[in-house]
């Protein structure tokens, strides 16, 4: 009974203390906000940098995944020749024979798609405009997790016998065709007539920029016969069964590619394997250590914003030592006072967090509309934010508040 | 010495004393003072600057500690305590009066007023809080000026709020250090004659000053010289402050018909 009456007493002052403390705050407004401001700044800043960080990390994975599920892709070597590096694909490395023979022998290759491709001038309903021409095989729009507008893809039979059939890209679409549908149109490239029998969705722009949209895709067979009269592939793309086969399946291409090509021990490999996986975790770490620097450098400030506190505090706590000194004299005890000083610290750091985390968002949602990707405001970082400046407001509260409550009355009556 | 042998003791001093250590020198500010107060009396602690009197008024007022003999205030051994302890004992048992009124600034007299019963355990209700602080506002003739700042009255006026402030939660004991010390002397009679009045209700006053003048209002005149007590008399010729502002109104009063 005595208990519960004491607990009572030391509720209902507490409450009392807490408002001295919000009236002291009120009184010196321009100060309070001022000292809330370091606060504010800290706490938004690190809402805004998280958000920014993980939005910008959503849309390189997103990109990353748009390449295709499990994917990897073989590329020929790079031919050098008097000291000039012609560049990936241009040596002439990897045959059909290659290609089938990774078909054949990595049992861990779901589906493959030989890729030859090249520049050329697509005409059709009396327009013409350049674009790419790919070579690919049916696998290829599963192995790129594409889908198809309208019509559908070319079949193996049309690989087989070199049909003159095209899948075009959207762009491509539009840029010879307008509004109309291109399915059931002809186009001509390099004088050749093609039947156009799909439209690709749209897929926008890849990883290095490229338009992805603008595009012709021709049985393999018909560009090595018909367009470019190569005899090598300029790349293979392979689909593996799942991602934790893309080493074992990296490998086992690897040294079938060695072998066939007859590459001894301390020869350097005549290809190229580049591994999707690998990508998306060395991009996704990258990104990943960004946000944490971002959120590091908010860190700093909340923590300046936390020393800013602390030096007002002080300073006020010595500009009312005369008014300490009278409430100790009256009979406050040492806990009276530092709770008072606490609260003010306490309420300034919230209110500072609470205000920085609504700009913080504001923030965000406007660097979105900026970027070509969307900040992603995480609860988490709320409620990091959030629980980390009231940490720091009792952290850098507690210090003056015990230096007031530990005051000597008679010294602190005499303060002028 | 004690004018009131018939009632209770509220203050024992018995061999009290005080040293500082400043650097290498000890400085004995009260060497060995042994008094009795009783309740209902009111008395003047005199000496010149040196003397010791306000290191034994912030020893009766515990503030500071003793640092020999023993101090019974109202029975309670006051050696040993820690600071809470003696917070709240100020709180219970005492009743402030500074020289420089010390009243919190930008805080309305009845908030003021209402201080130490915020610091009591148990808690005052706060209807009764606020009941008590107008009561005791209205005591010394501020029931007029309740939401007023001490910024906006006279020092005679902020002088009142302290004795109201020293008054509401009933001390036993109000300790009052040069009460008069910033005031003219017309208002210094009218702050005596406050005091005058508690201490006709029964309340025990001990008061510190150095103006013989003052001093004579009391019931008994303490002198201290060099930490010690070099006399302690009953008041023979006690001045009283009601007759003496009737004199100077009614003197006022011919002066401004003639």
């Amino acid at each position: 009974m005595i208990l519960i009456r004491r607990l009572q007493t030391v509720m209902l002052r507490s409450l009392l203390t807490s408002m001295i403390a919000l009236r002291a705050l009120r009184r010196n407004k321009l100060r309070s906000s001022l000292t809330a401001l370091g606060i504010i700044i800290g706490v938004a800043s690190v809402v805004a940098m998280i958000a920014v960080g993980n939005g910008a990390q959503a849309r390189i994975e997103s990109k990353v995944a748009a390449l295709g599920q499990n994917l990897l892709t073989i590329f020929a070597g790079s031919r050098r020749s008097g000291g000039v590096n012609s560049g990936l694909g241009s040596a002439s490395a990897i045959t059909l024979a290659d290609a089938n023979a990774i078909r054949m022998e990595v049992t861990d290759v779901v589906a493959i798609s030989p890729e030859v491709s090249t520049s050329a001038q697509a005409i059709a309903n009396g327009r013409n405009w350049s674009t790419s021409v790919v070579g690919e095989s049916p696998d290829y729009l599963k192995i790129r997790d594409w889908n198809l507008d309208s019509g559908s893809m070319f079949t193996d039979r049309e690989v087989r016998s070199a049909a003159k059939v095209a899948v075009i890209g959207s762009k491509t679409a539009r840029e010879l065709f307008g509004p109309l549908d291109p399915v059931g149109q002809t186009l001509r490239i390099k004088n050749i007539p093609f039947v156009i029998i799909g439209l690709l969705a749209s897929k926008g722009a890849g990883m290095g920029g490229q338009n992805q949209d603008d595009r012709v895709i021709i049985p393999f067979t018909t560009a090595m016969k018909r367009v470019t009269g190569d005899k090598y592939l300029r790349s293979v793309n392979v689909q593996v069964v799942s991602s934790e086969r893309m080493e074992v399946a990296q490998q086992q291409i690897a040294s079938l590619l060695r072998q066939r090509h007859h590459l001894g021990a301390g020869r350097d490999d005549d290809f190229n394997i580049f591994n999707q996986k690998e990508i998306a975790d060395t991009v996704g770490s990258i990104s990943r250590i960004i946000t944490l620097l971002l959120g590091a450098i908010g860190g700093i400030s909340l923590l300046v914003g936390g020393i800013g506190i602390m030096n007002i505090m002080l300073v006020s706590v010595t500009e009312r030592t005369r008014e300490i000194g009278i409430r100790i004299a009256i009979g406050a005890q040492p806990g009276d006072i530092r709770l008072q000083f606490l609260i003010e610290a306490i309420t300034l750091s919230l209110l500072g967090g609470l205000i920085g985390v609504l700009m913080g968002v504001g923030i965000s949602q406007l660097i979105g509309l900026v970027a070509d990707f969307k900040a992603i405001v995480s609860t988490g970082s709320i409620i990091l934010a959030f629980s980390v400046s009231s940490a720091i407001g009792i952290f850098f509260g507690l210090y003056p508040a015990s230096k007031a409550a530990a005051l000597d009355p008679i010294d602190a009556l005499r303060y002028e | 010495m004690s004018a009131q042998m018939d009632t209770p003791m509220v203050i024992q001093l018995r061999e009290l004393a005080k040293t500082y250590r400043t650097g290498e020198v000890d400085v004995k500010a009260v060497r060995g003072i042994t008094l009795n107060i009783h309740r209902g009396e009111f008395v003047a602690i005199m000496g010149a600057s040196g003397s010791g009197k306000s290191t034994l008024m912030n020893m009766l007022g515990c503030l500071d500690q003793p640092s020999g003999g023993t101090y019974l205030l109202d029975g309670v051994r006051i050696a040993g305590l820690n600071r809470k302890q003696l917070a709240t004992l100020r709180n219970r048992k005492l009743g402030f009066v500074f020289q420089s009124f010390n009243l919190l600034a930008r805080t309305s007299a009845l908030e003021n007023v209402e201080l130490p019963m915020f610091y009591g355990m148990p808690l005052v209700p706060l209807r009764e809080q606020r009941e008590r602080a107008v009561a005791a506002l209205k005591k010394v003739g501020l029931g007029d000026r309740l939401g007023h700042h001490p910024s906006q009255l006279s020092g005679g006026q902020q002088q009142r709020i302290a004795i109201a402030r020293a008054l509401v939660n009933n001390p036993d004991v109000v300790l009052a250090d040069e009460p008069t010390g910033n005031l003219d002397t017309r208002t210094s009679i009218e702050i005596m004659g406050f005091f005058q009045e508690l201490n006709e209700s029964g309340i025990t006053i001990i008061m510190v000053t150095h103006e013989l003048d003052i001093a004579a209002y009391c019931k008994r005149i303490i002198v201290m010289r060099d930490g010690q007590v070099i006399s302690d008399t009953l008041n023979a010729n006690r001045r009283h402050a009601r007759q003496e502002l009737d004199i100077l109104n009614q003197a006022e009063k011919t002066a401004k018909l003639a």
